[in-house]
């Protein structure tokens, strides 16, 4: 095991952009079918699949909650569907152009958000992630390299509907 | 929302108990088709005892139990969660969130929670 995963080019690397993505616009079956999966085997509130319920409601229509994804499947930009790669555990530094850091395994370790606008039908959403940089950990299963990955999420309007940062922990 | 808006006093959780079934359901929405998600032997040659769920739906058992609480007139303002254990098959998942702080400001007020 190395005595650091992170070469002086994955330091370097930090701050860079990663991805983006802008999205279709949402569609309200979308998020139907997302919090049928959240809230599974419950019903999901009425908000987020009855038109006439949100309609009355102080939200005006039907919004997507705060978790939606509107980037799964396929994107408008970049078309097409989108490359596996992403389950490689090295993807982070591939994608950059550096060599690869000789990771095995590739685990969520947490997640932050802010929240601004709610997302909408109709709505599409661009969505621009940054290496946010890294930490190196001991764990039960070895050394562990914790990568930050700071994402923006806006809509049409250029509003904020978050920003978000998720940390992979690899080893 | 009617819990009493002080410190030390709990909102009302959300429960589920998590297998394929709703990883299943999470995979195709979010298209999230990992070995470590589906596969026994996956999960175990990444060093736990089987697959386990994503951590993407426990976040959004957290967001359910907020939004179940603030019902229509609150609004989440941010988020944070670390996961540290595998959500193994069968397990109960429970979010929890007890009020730390209230914070009254011009136009609104803020509750800070232990989730």
């Amino acid at each position: 095991m190395p005595e650091t995963y992170v070469s002086e080019a994955m330091a370097a690397a930090v701050g860079r952009e990663l991805e983006r993505r802008v999205s279709y616009p949402i569609a309200a079956s979308d998020i139907r079918r997302w919090v049928v999966a959240v809230y599974y085997p419950e019903d999901p509130p009425r908000l987020f699949w009855d038109e006439l319920y949100a309609a009355t409601t102080p939200f005006g229509g039907i919004v997507a909650p705060e978790d939606f994804n509107p980037f799964a499947w396929m994107a408008a930009e970049p078309a097409g569907v989108p490359r596996r790669e992403g389950y490689d555990p090295n993807s982070t530094e591939t994608r950059l152009g550096l060599p690869s850091a000789g990771l095995s395994f590739q685990l969520n370790g947490g997640l932050q958000a802010e929240y601004g606008v709610r997302m909408r039908p109709g709505d599409v959403i661009t969505w621009v992630m940054r290496l946010g940089g890294y930490r190196e950990r001991e764990g039960r299963l070895g050394r562990m390299l914790f990568t930050d990955m700071e994402a923006t999420w806006t809509n049409q309007r250029d509003e904020v509907v978050k920003r978000t940062t998720s940390t992979l922990i690899r080893y | 929302m009617t819990t009493d808006l002080q410190p030390g006093a709990t909102i009302p959780p959300f429960q589920r108990t998590t297998g394929f079934h709703n990883w299943n359901r999470f995979a195709a929405v979010n298209d999230e088709f990992v070995d470590i998600h589906m596969d026994d032997g996956a999960g175990q040659a990444a060093g736990y005892p089987g697959a386990f769920g994503m951590g993407n739906l426990q976040w959004a058992f957290i967001h359910n139990m907020l939004r179940d609480w603030l019902g229509l007139e609150g609004r989440i303002v941010s988020v944070a969660c670390q996961f540290r254990g595998p959500n193994l098959r069968n397990t109960v998942v429970t979010a929890h969130g007890t009020i730390t702080a209230v914070r009254p400001t011009g136009s609104e007020t803020l509750i800070d929670l232990d989730v």
